[in-house]
């Protein structure tokens, strides 16, 4: 099948495809301290105090199995470091301390958020450890924990399975992974992060975007979440009908989703074609034989440069034979990248060759070795004209290992889409990160009992459970406020204040609704601290709104001296900065001012004279008035007055 | 379908919950309850945990807890019985390479889950360690055997005989070098026992063990069983020794004799560390470097003077301001014949203690001084408090620790019922439980923070 490009694809395609799609959405949580030990949360270092070396091994799961990821990142074999700040980091995290007690502010947000996404809530949640063994947490192990089961939430229509909702700890920031040396950041490790696991219940890319939005919505309407760089980070996963589900790792923005989700569907797609034309060609998984030779002393002479390099560095060259590959590894799998990349990726993964280009193969020899050298490979290997050769150099125990990859990965061929976990590259591409793990790779934490969740605790969360966002959006419509408004204020973090707010009267919804959304924001962008300002405070202030002892103007002006550090509560300050509304007589001398402000003055319009005179009147008594009655009896007084309406055109 | 085996664990209520609908520990069952539908496998109950919960595994391999009472109905869907084993796969002979014989005392050197108590208990044979450890086989041939399988803190003076009696037996036969596996907890007490009851060795007796169970890929009990076997397999040092991490990082371990070492920190890797003195060695995956010049060497016959005796009626007392002399009185009328006191400073105590212990070294029982502070010298000669102390009966054991002090004067106190004698053995050196000097870099706590320090931690791996 032809790629089609995402702006063009229509959904049908996908349809015909069986695409599906899942989502796996971490989210930091924000409490003050880690969720294992008492480090703090939420602290980023660029200063290292210590370094420590570990190295990976496997180990059984509890069933007695061993995790086929954990195998093979044994098989890299990386000298693993960790760069340690003591301000953020402590024994706990490098794994030379046991856990202290789970921090139950995390796990009361986790629960939190359990019941918005309609969970099954356990009643005794178990800490497992889930074996990561590519070094990105200390410990080879992420401590998690499931926390509810089979929820859902609307979307169209319809209902988008929530498979499992889990409380976990962050693991480290990869710095760098260069040959066999990995290194890690530490300072987020060890940080609270909740992860919604969905149903495939998404058909196209665009719904595996919007879905994600929705969920972001809604652990953001528990106030009680990280925002900004890295604290929320997607997981996709895709499948193709005769495809497998393969795990798109670190989609730092949600943006970016659709791309991925549609280039894997076409990659898994024309690996599916690639299976079928081997399969035509009379391969078979189970009879498949690759060969191999070490290629060293007969490609002494070449002088393509990354084997001439490696040559000089004293490496070795090896081929692989691939039977009846011919034609098969420069096949396109999405713009961009062939199917050779996934042998390319292996190896780079697996054997740790890092250096690119890793490999060459017989289909595309141009600007590679010499077609004599290519001879003399081909003839090494003993290879047909239907055979495709593979190239690949490096230190001895690494070239070893990347033969095998690169058997290993071309049998894979003969079977379909490999289970993996793929990395998400800048142009919409996939790579190889690792094979995607199993259930073998979960084990019981021994170091933690298990923890009651009470009913007692369920009911107080319950209690203090803020509305899902689209139902508040829903209930913001009914009260009359314009859609994208309603929107914005659903997903507000002063959305609670505007419940509470709004009943009170003395202000149309709108005006407030806009006075929390944009207005405060505008304050924030002056650079206004907005922590400064009270719930209370505000409460008090439109309290005085609704009883009349303050106009809205004056509501804004307390706000403006709150945030700038004036102290007091709102009741002094109208008294001392003269906030009470303006009586009659106060208005009327102020609209005569104005107007002998205007004599004299000409105008391009007449609006514009009513603009001019509304900033002159309000720029004295602004704050004590209500602007729409001045601006309809300036008007008036213009529009009477003879001498000003010759005055403007 | 009923068996004891079939509710491992579990207990009232949640066991009539699981009778009630007639499913078991493995059953694959659907759950239905108040909190919503569940599917997985029973697991067996942990004894520690309560009583009210049912353990599923998840599909996803999560576990989670039902509260029985949120259960309305229980369906089994099928039954398939799980066990946790290490894969074993024969341990190559290679008649080329040296042989050595690892026992088992417990300890999480070799360990795999125990549902009964939720815990890590021991799993070890040479398949097992070949399975999981398959390096051993380039270093040596492996034969091992368990002489218990209990919890460090459970060792004892019974133990203690029979793992010399063992490794006796092994010297006889002619084996190369012994490795001990070991809980860490009290590792060093049994590498102190070790110490007085085999001597001579022609052969190393390495004592190991792990900080972390090997249950986790971080585990240092590989590299700590690599590290010991090439130690007892290749080395020169026919002394009783620990072998554990020297850093926290995965580079090389240290060798410590077996009265100098003591465990310092409840968690760390590199928790073990040699006190008033240098480690006798380092060691990494590819060779043995010795730090000290002074050693027993490696021989070839098979002479081993194994003595291994105990007497248990001996007490370490920990001196803490304030001490009542009733503490004393308890002891010697319990019938005690030996007290180490770990005292303060240069090892002292208050004085209204003073009666109770005349009376005690009156009535023939031995008191000895240790220094609390573990490093450095009990001096009782320097203040009047020592002098004073000297002068009850009470006599300084010099920079011996209070632990393999006290694990010495058991084993004095078996050999004679002479308090002279018992002191003369006491305050002889046998396996450098005391030293005559104490080297500037015997006594190194890096002090965090300053600057200098900080700038040496930051250019090496912790």
């Amino acid at each position: 099948m032809e790629y089609i490009p995402l702006e063009a694809c229509p959904p049908q395609v996908y349809e015909g495809l069986g695409l599906m799609s899942g989502l796996e959405i971490h989210q930091q949580l924000f409490t003050e301290k880690k969720l294992f030990c008492r480090c703090p949360a939420g602290r980023y270092s660029k200063h290292w105090d210590a370094r420590i070396l570990r190295h990976m091994r496997p180990t059984l799961s509890e069933l007695g199995e061993y995790d086929g990821t954990a195998l093979m990142e044994f098989k890299t074999k990386k000298e693993i470091t960790y760069l340690i700040n003591k301000e953020t980091v402590c024994t706990y995290e490098f794994d030379d301390t046991p856990p202290f007690q789970i921090n139950d502010q995390a796990v009361d947000i986790a629960l939190e958020v359990t019941l918005l996404l309609n969970c099954n809530m356990v009643s005794e949640f178990h800490i497992a450890r889930k074996q990561y063994l590519d070094g990105s947490i200390p410990a080879g192990f992420q401590r998690t924990t499931i926390l509810g089961t089979d929820g859902w939430i609307p979307y169209a229509g319809r209902r988008i399975g929530i498979r499992q909702l889990g409380l976990e700890e962050d693991s480290c920031r990869e710095v760098s992974d260069i040959g066999h040396q990995r290194t890690y950041v530490t300072d987020r490790l060890g940080m609270p992060l909740i992860e919604t696991v969905t149903y495939p219940d998404m058909k196209t890319p665009q719904e595996a975007a919007e879905v994600a939005h929705r969920l972001r919505r809604l652990v953001r309407a528990t106030r009680h979440v990280r925002t900004g760089a890295g604290a929320g980070r997607e997981d996709v996963n895709v499948s193709v009908r005769g495809g497998n589900r393969c795990e798109i790792k670190g989609v730092s923005s949600i943006k970016r989703i659709p791309l991925l989700v549609h280039n894997e569907a076409f990659r898994q797609a024309a690996l599916l074609e690639i299976r079928a034309s081997l399969l035509s060609r009379g391969l078979k998984p189970e009879t498949f034989a690759p060969r191999d030779a070490d290629l060293t002393s007969r490609l002494q002479k070449t002088r393509f440069v990354p084997i001439r390099q490696a040559l000089d560095a004293g490496k070795r060259v090896a081929g692989v034979l691939l039977p009846v590959f011919e034609g098969i590894l420069s096949r396109p799998l999405t713009p961009g990248r062939r199917f050779m990349a996934e042998f390319s990726d292996r190896v780079r993964v697996i054997a740790c060759i890092d250096e690119q280009p890793n490999i060459i193969v017989s289909d595309l020899p141009d600007g590679t070795l010499s077609p004599d050298s290519w001879l003399t490979a081909r003839k090494a290997l003993g290879a047909g004209t239907q055979d495709a050769v593979v190239l690949v150099w490096g230190a001895v125990e690494d070239v070893r290992t990347a033969v095998a990859e690169i058997g290993a990965r071309a049998r894979e061929a003969l079977v379909g889409v490999p289970l993996e976990t793929r990395q998400a590259l800048p142009d919409g591409n996939t790579g190889f990160e690792r094979i995607l793990p199993g259930p073998e790779r979960m084990y019981p934490d021994t170091d933690l009992p298990p923890k009651a969740v009470l009913d007692a605790q369920v009911d107080a969360i319950r209690a203090r459970l803020p509305d899902q966002p689209w139902a508040r959006e829903e209930r913001y419509l009914k009260a009359g406020l314009a859609p994208e408004l309603a929107f914005r204020l659903s997903v507000s973090p002063f959305a609670p204040l505007y419940d509470q707010l709004a009943p009170l009267g003395g202000v149309r919804p709108s005006c407030l609704a806009s006075l929390l959304v944009d207005h405060l924001r505008s304050l924030k962008r002056r650079g206004l601290d907005l922590t400064r300002l009270q719930d209370a405070f505000l409460s008090s202030a439109f309290g005085l709104l609704a009883r009349g002892k303050i106009m809205w103007g004056g509501v804004l002006a307390l706000i403006e001296f709150s945030l700038g550090g004036v102290q007091g509560a709102p009741e002094e300050l109208v008294d001392c900065f003269q906030l009470q509304p303006a009586s009659e007589d106060d208005i009327r001398k102020g609209l005569e001012d104005t107007l002998h402000e205007l004599k004299g003055r000409r105008f391009p319009s007449r609006e514009d004279q009513v603009r001019y005179a509304m900033g002159h009147f309000m720029g004295r008594l602004g704050r004590r008035v209500d602007g729409a009655e001045i601006r309809r009896r300036l008007s008036e007084a213009v529009a009477s007055d003879r001498i000003l309406k010759e005055t403007a055109a | 379908m009923s068996g004891a085996d079939d509710y491992k664990g579990y207990r009232e209520p949640a066991l009539s919950v699981l009778k009630r609908f007639q499913v078991r520990v493995w059953s694959d069952v659907t759950v239905a309850s108040s909190r919503g539908k569940f599917t997985g496998i029973i697991l067996p109950r942990s004894e520690t945990a309560d009583p009210d919960h049912v353990v599923l595994k998840l599909r996803s391999g999560y576990n989670v807890g039902l509260r029985h009472n949120t259960i309305t109905a229980m369906r089994e869907d099928s039954y398939k019985e799980f066990h946790y084993r290490v894969p074993e796969k024969q341990f190559p002979f290679d008649p080329g390479k040296p042989r050595v014989k690892l026992f088992g005392t417990g300890g999480t050197i070799a360990s795999r889950l125990d549902y009964r108590t939720g815990a890590v208990i021991p799993a070890f044979s040479p398949g097992e360690l070949y399975g999981s450890v398959p390096e051993l086989a380039d270093i040596c041939n492996l034969d091992t055997e368990k002489l218990y399988s209990v919890f460090s803190e459970n060792m004892g003076p019974e133990q203690w005989i029979g793992t010399a009696q063992a490794i006796g037996a092994e010297i006889a036969k002619g084996v190369n070098g012994i490795v001990i596996g070991h809980g860490t907890d009290v590792m060093h007490h049994t590498a102190a026992a070790l110490s007085f009851m085999v001597q001579h060795s022609p052969v190393p007796i390495v004592m190991v063990g792990s900080q972390r169970s090997s249950d986790r890929p971080s585990s240092d009990a590989a590299l700590n069983l690599i590290h010991a076997t090439t130690t007892a397999a290749a080395s020169d040092i026919a002394e009783v020794m620990v072998c554990m991490f020297g850093p926290t990082s995965d580079q090389y371990g240290l060798l410590h004799r077996g009265t100098r070492v003591r465990k310092m920190h409840s968690s760390y890797r590199s928790t073990f560390r040699t006190l008033s003195d240098i480690p006798l060695a380092m060691v990494d995956r590819k060779k043995i470097t010795p730090l000290k010049t002074e050693y027993q060497r490696r021989r070839s016959d098979r002479k081993v003077d194994i003595d291994a005796v105990f007497d248990d009626r001996v007490a370490l007392l920990y001196y803490y301001p304030n001490m009542k002399p009733d503490v004393i009185d308890a002891l010697v009328d319990n019938g005690y014949r030996g007290i180490v006191i770990a005292g303060t400073g240069l090892g002292h105590v208050n004085k209204p203690t003073y009666p109770a212990f005349r009376r005690a070294c009156d009535q023939g029982v031995t008191v000895c001084m240790t220094v609390q502070t573990l490093w450095g010298f009990a001096q009782m000669y320097v203040y009047e408090t020592g002098r004073e102390l000297m002068g009850l009966g009470i006599f300084p054991l010099d920079n011996m620790l209070p632990e393999v002090a006290y694990i010495k004067l058991g084993w004095a106190l078996a050999h004679s019922q002479d308090p002279a004698e018992v002191r003369r053995i006491m305050t002889t050196p046998i396996a450098g439980e005391i030293t005559e000097r104490e080297p500037h870099n015997g006594y190194l706590i890096l002090q965090g923070g300053i600057p200098e320090v900080e700038e040496f931690i930051r250019s090496f791996k912790k």
